[in-house]
């Protein structure tokens, strides 16, 4: 396999540390802060919102826009961002384009971070889920009312896809592992999604056609640049640790083909049931449903190269994540299939139901396969072993038992809430059945946040006062099981 | 299948324009088929003060008189935008949606379901339709309720709604309850959703 030996024969000398290193310490400052803001945010609904009602600025509604688009544009960019610093060179067998460039989109990349904070917290979001940093226009005109965020996230984003295109570029003779199958493309999509979702239904589009591609805008990001990340990068790390090839070629090409054909096309069924033409919103359930055998195929060709091995599950800390992450994938996709169709639309649509299906997505799933990253990575780039056994323990079960009880409890709170509006329950009594699944998942919260202090404490003493780094140690040998 | 070109042209851009094209073009061209769908402007919304704005100018003339000088489709026009701009920037389309489905009884408990004609206008670009529902849905806020209701419920909301979770706004008021101009905005806002639906010719309406 072309990637095998690409690895033996080029070593460290490709890969720039710092810049991983510093990536890793943006997204663990941007993962605090967006957990902190939840959290904040959750205590609202119990009724003891800390900050006080006093102040235009610490409002709920800024604290829920620091949570989404920390999570996202903070902790994910930052996160893949390192994980390409260390896999993209590796695979090329070419360093990226330039260091320096690397430093300067870091820079960049928390000046736009800094500057979307500053922009939330006075008011100047853009209604675009997910999309909110600021345009820094008045919505449709050119009048500018802050600094244009969005048109530096362009630019950073473009200095990104050249960065990492340029050593895949020069591969470009080489026949690609699969990894970089769904580097390339997503790079290619990164920059098309972003442009399409922050400018069309904001200057172009009013109404139901800006609500489709709003949709599709929410679905694309985490469909055609945060997924093929998550599975380009499992795909490379599984094999590599576990020191046996992916299962089956055949699959993976499955996988990855009809990711690229299916998953852009379910966009609009984040609005259902709406003014938008119902065709496109069977087409847009079709292809969702479609989506889940294409999963189907990738997490069993993930778990038959476990086969065998099931011990490295106890010995890996990464391939725990990476695993536990790959089942908490399928158990979100599996509920894609249901949520979808018009009939669960009717009851779980506007309910809590969705907002555990996105946590399961996000902290469950991505945020796993980037911690499980951030264990291999993290002792490599500070050349030390990792400082307590007992406290990656402690993250590891804070998060799972954390992000379950989360999932579970909204999911049943989003049905409760979903039947009492559909039985035209007077909206008070709603709220009342809701406050004990809102207090359930304030302390979920607290277990997570608890977990995130025990994995950034760690983290700090490993690169501190861990032991010597050990090669070995981090794969998993060879007579396992 | 495994080369650079066929992954940057046919899945980078080839899936992504499959993409655009079924679920953006074709829905954007069958909208713009509709009876009706002439996009308003911000002037053309505004042509006639709502009487909810008049009787906030009656009702708080000092405030009114120095935030939006007198009733007139321009001042009109200013604290829509404003109250748009002041919903959005508060994040309240992410805990109230603005569309009513034609399913679950909703047309029985918020009006009319919505239609692609309503959100043709300069207010819903972009749209807020919003996902999630901790309130009640807005898209049939306007005339539902007085001003004094809407002004004691953004200074306190558990003073009207007791077990409501809604956070409570008192910046947008002075200690007597009378509105700056934020809060002129944003109950002139309010009290505009859903009203554009009586100019829509009621055989292009869903009916339930």
């Amino acid at each position: 396999m072309s990637a095998s030996t690409t690895l033996a024969a080029h070593g460290d000398p490709l890969v720039n540390y710092r810049l991983i290193k510093a990536h890793i310490f943006a997204g663990a400052v941007a993962l605090s802060i967006s957990m902190i803001a939840g959290f904040l945010y959750s205590l609202q609904f119990v009724g003891y919102f800390p900050l006080g009602h006093d102040n235009w600025m610490l409002t709920p509604g800024h604290m829920r826009l620091l949570h989404t688009n920390m999570a996202a544009y903070g902790w994910l960019v930052n996160g893949f961002t390192a994980m390409l610093y260390y896999v993209v060179p590796r695979l090329t067998g070419y360093k990226v384009l330039s260091d320096k460039l690397g430093g300067l989109i870091f820079a960049a990349w928390q000046l736009i971070l800094a500057l979307s904070i500053v922009g939330y917290l006075t008011d100047k979001a853009q209604a675009i889920e997910w999309g909110e940093t600021p345009t820094g226009f008045r919505p449709g005109t050119f009048e500018m009312n802050f600094v244009p965020v969005d048109l530096l996230v362009v630019v950073g984003a473009v200095l990104v896809i050249v960065q990492f295109m340029v050593p895949i570029y020069k591969a470009r003779d080489q026949k690609f592992y699969v990894t970089l199958w769904y580097f390339t493309a997503g790079l290619v999509w990164l920059a098309l999604t972003y442009l399409m979702g922050n400018i069309m239904p904001e200057w172009m589009l009013p109404g139901a056609a800006g609500a489709a591609t709003t949709g599709l805008f929410i679905h694309d990001l985490v469909g055609l640049y945060v997924t093929p990340m998550g599975w380009g990068m499992m795909y490379f790390f599984v094999p590599l640790i576990l020191r046996r090839p992916i299962w089956s070629h055949s699959l993976s090409v499955i996988g990855f083909w009809a990711l690229a054909f299916f998953y852009p096309l379910g966009g609009v069924h984040h609005f259902l049931i709406s003014p938008i033409p119902d065709y496109v919103e069977f087409g847009a359930i079709t292809t969702t449903i479609a989506i889940e055998v294409v999963v189907t195929t990738v997490v069993v060709n993930f778990f038959m190269t476990l086969r065998g091995r099931w011990s490295a599950l106890r010995t890996s800390m990464a391939i725990r994540w990476f695993y536990v992450g790959a089942v908490f994938y399928f158990i979100t996709c599996l509920q894609c299939a249901f949520q979808v169709t018009w009939l669960f639309q009717r009851v779980i649509h506007f309910t809590d139901w969705v907002v555990g299906h996105a946590h399961l997505i996000m902290f469950g799933v991505f945020t796993f396969w980037l911690f499980g990253v951030i264990e291999w990575l993290w002792p490599r780039v500070c050349k030390r072993e990792w400082y307590s056994q007992t406290l990656r323990g402690w993250h590891f079960w804070l998060w799972s038992v954390g992000v379950m009880i989360m999932f579970f409890d909204l999911m049943i709170a989003g049905l409760v809430h979903g039947f009492m509006q559909r039985d035209l329950n007077d909206w008070s009594d709603i709220l009342r059945m809701s406050e004990p699944f809102w207090w359930v998942r304030a302390f979920s919260g607290v277990m997570i946040l608890v977990g995130l202090f025990c994995a950034l404490y760690n983290m700090f003493m490993t690169a501190k006062a861990g032991a010597a780094y050990q090669e070995e140690k981090h794969y998993i040998p060879a007579n396992a099981d | 299948m495994e080369r650079f070109y066929t992954l940057v042209f046919i899945a980078g851009v080839g899936c992504f324009a499959i993409a655009f094209l079924l679920s953006m073009i074709f829905p954007w061209m069958s909208l713009y088929s509709y009876h009706g769908m002439d996009y308003q402007t911000l002037a053309q919304l505004a042509e006639k003060p709502s009487l909810e704005f008049v009787q906030l100018s009656e009702k708080f003339p000092e405030s009114f008189k120095e935030h939006y000088g007198t009733v007139s489709p321009e001042s009109y026009a200013k604290a829509l935008q404003r109250g748009r701009d002041v919903y959005v920037g508060q994040a309240c389309w992410h805990c109230h949606s603005q569309y009513v489905r034609v399913v679950s009884n909703e047309h029985v408990r918020w009006g009319a379901p919505s239609s692609a004609q309503e959100y043709q206008n300069a207010l819903n670009q972009p749209h807020l339709w919003g996902t999630r529902r901790v309130g009640p849905d807005l898209a049939r806020e306007g005339g539902k309720k007085t001003n004094d209701w809407h002004i004691a419920h953004f200074i306190n909301p558990k003073s009207v709604v007791p077990h409501s979770v809604m956070p409570p706004y008192p910046f947008y008021f002075d200690e007597k309850g009378v509105p700056n101009a934020d809060g002129f905005a944003l109950v002139t806002y309010l009290q505009w959703l859903g009203t554009v639906q009586a100019g829509i010719p009621v055989a292009e309406r869903v009916t339930p």
